[in-house]
């Protein structure tokens, strides 16, 4: 077990560089730089400027000092759009409120989406399946770029309920929009995926067994199905966590939530090549992280995977 | 009194092709401690019969008639008077022993519930009793072995911990749903054997449900053919094989290959299956019946007795002297 994790960290390490590589290639193979501006600056000026930046060095080398000031001193180098702050302080700044939001949204679309699921296959061909499914089509269907202008009309304007933007540092009221918004797409898409597996699991023989057995329902859903039931969701799991949390662009620009999504489409168009390498580096190793994690769920959930 | 008593059981199940009567008034009943046998081939209703009385039926199926077990109607239980029923009363193992452990809880885990729930007891005493059981079965090493999962076991030891798990309760009727069909035939031997022993032990009666008519001579004391739903003929297991008196149960027995006759080829019974959605208002097995006459497709034949032969009861328009 502990072979395969170290295994798993020694292959993420060449996966993140390669990441960095053709990271790198493309921000640099896009036309236009962090200091171009509608105004060209002076030619001294400007090679003053891409001095102290480094952007003079060839390529390969500002890849080098990057990733080595990376690794060894975790320091992702100045903004190039915001003087005086550096990547790791955006970083600092917009993370914790992504993760707030991004680890809510799991939360809700996990306990929401696995119990939707568990009762329509429980209850199949009733009233509630019809009526689960047709919610988790609908939640399907709307984007959360429609979501967030249709909560922000309801609960804002006409119920004047909660606040239609801001942070102010995680209140709770502040959370719960951008929550409602970013997690009900993944809410259905899990509701979808556990109903289906339910379904298929509660046909299986030591199912029957175990109703055979005199087990009450309750326990033969909780004890017996679910986990088998959650091996297809897990999957879908691991990268929806690291969507949830980096993919909430939209939900950022809506609500001014401040989160790195917004800091990242920002840097985007800035050619603010720090700023993107740092979420670009994040992301991957948010990525390789947690399919990691569900990697060692799937052989905690099932005894024949043994790594 | 009889132990279970089964009384016009019919059940059917809604499709998108219609209703599939795949039951069609079914009366036996099993006496405390004897070993019953059902056999039929596949799609004869054997196996749904013992799933209604358990309860098991799928979602689309319905049953009605009467389940009588000490008195009580089945059929009529609430779920929570049913659950107690089963395991307690009646234990049930099944074909595939496979797929019938739950492949994700260990083998302790998946006994102890069963009698931390139906008995009380606590965990430890709970794994206790499943081990002594364990070893009433055989399984090797058993207190070291019920920690682990059913896919570390080959498929003759999990049904042995299938049997295990049915038994724990001390139930006074197991039924065995071809519990030898998936095991290769060293170990249904052995398994055929065990079930022997835990008749003798406990005094446990059985219905085993079966297509193998080898497995039924050896070890049940009465047979009960079924074919399309309905009962063919019942006796006991010696007369019924030593004269077959109904047209199907001599198919059958003449379609079992046999080492002490020369013969050059297995004889089979031409023709194929009723199909349950539309079955015959007479005998089902009439389209296939080399003794088929007049009233056959049209009336449906009373189980009776025949002449010269007492103990036996069989659904035929033919005279029994004819078949042969």
């Amino acid at each position: 077990m502990l072979n395969y994790v170290l295994r798993r960290v020694a292959i993420a390490i060449p996966t993140i560089l390669l990441l960095v590589v053709i990271s790198f290639v493309l921000m640099y193979s896009a036309p236009g730089g962090p200091f171009n501006s509608e105004r060209p600056l002076p030619a001294q000026v400007m090679a003053n400027i891409e001095a102290r930046y480094g952007l003079d060095q060839p390529y390969w080398k500002q890849m080098f000092d990057y990733v080595w000031n990376v690794v060894v001193h975790f320091d992702f180098g100045p903004s190039f759009q915001y003087r005086d702050r550096t990547v790791n302080d955006v970083i600092a700044q917009g993370f914790p409120v992504t993760l707030t939001y991004g680890f809510w949204s799991f939360v809700v679309a996990l306990v929401v989406g696995v119990s939707l699921g568990v009762a329509a296959a429980v209850r199949h061909n009733s009233w509630l399946d019809y009526l689960a499914v047709g919610i988790s089509i609908g939640a399907q269907v709307l984007p959360n770029f429609v979501m967030a202008p249709i909560l922000v009309l309801v609960f804002t304007l006409w119920l004047g309920w909660l606040p239609g933007g801001g942070w102010q540092g995680g209140q709770v009221e502040y959370i719960i929009l951008p929550v409602i918004a970013l997690s009900t797409s993944y809410m259905a898409s899990i509701a979808r995926i556990t109903r289906s597996s339910m379904l298929e699991v509660l046909n299986a023989g030591f199912i029957r067994t175990a109703r055979a057995k005199g087990l009450p329902t309750s326990r033969i859903i909780w004890k017996h199905a679910l986990k088998p039931t959650m091996l297809p969701v897990l999957s879908y799991l691991g990268p929806a966590f690291v969507g949830m949390i980096t993919g909430s662009v939209i939900i950022d620009v809506f609500f001014s939530t401040g989160g790195i999504g917004q800091f990242f489409v920002n840097s985007a168009f800035n050619r603010d090549y720090s700023v993107i390498m740092g979420i670009t580096i994040l992301v991957g190793v948010l990525t390789v992280t947690f399919n990691l994690v569900v990697d060692l769920l799937y052989a905690w959930i099932d005894p024949k995977i043994r790594y | 009194m009889a132990l279970l008593d089964i009384e016009d059981l019919r059940v059917t199940f809604t499709t998108g092709d219609g209703e599939v009567n795949a039951v069609n008034g079914v009366s036996f009943s099993v006496e405390e401690g004897e070993t019953l046998a059902i056999v039929g081939e596949s799609g004869s209703g054997k196996s749904q019969t013992a799933f209604a009385a358990m309860g098991l039926l799928a979602r689309n199926g319905r049953a009605t008639g009467q389940i009588r077990y000490d008195g009580r109607n089945l059929l009529d239980l609430k779920p929570r008077e049913l659950n107690r029923v089963r395991s307690e009363e009646i234990g049930m193992i099944f074909q595939d022993p496979m797929t019938s452990l739950n492949p994700y809880m260990r083998i302790s885990e998946q006994m102890a519930e069963v009698l931390t729930l139906h008995k009380g007891l606590s965990k430890k005493q709970a794994i206790d009793e499943a081990v002594q059981m364990l070893d009433a079965v055989k399984i090797p090493d058993a207190r070291n072995r019920i920690g682990m999962f059913p896919h570390e076991f080959s498929g003759g030891m999990r049904q042995r911990i299938m049997i295990a798990m049915a038994l724990l309760c001390r139930p006074r009727l197991l039924i065995a749903d071809e519990p030898t069909t998936a095991l290769d035939v060293t170990v249904q031997a052995q398994i055929m054997e065990l079930m022997a022993e835990i008749r003798q032990e406990f005094g446990t009666a059985i219905i085993l449900i079966t297509h193998d008519l080898g497995i039924v001579a050896d070890t049940c004391e009465r047979t009960l053919v079924m074919y399309g739903g309905q009962i063919m003929e019942k006796g006991p297991t010696e007369e019924l094989f030593e004269r077959p008196t109904h047209p199907y149960t001599l198919g059958l027995l003449r379609a079992v290959p046999r080492i002490d006759r020369d013969d050059e080829t297995l004889s089979t019974i031409a023709g194929e299956p009723p199909d349950m959605t539309r079955l015959p208002k007479g005998c089902p097995f009439t389209p296939r019946c080399a003794w088929a006459h007049g009233p056959c497709p049209t009336v449906r034949p009373d189980l009776a007795a025949a002449n010269g032969y007492p103990a036996l009861r069989r659904a035929c328009h033919a005279p029994v002297e004819e078949v042969k």
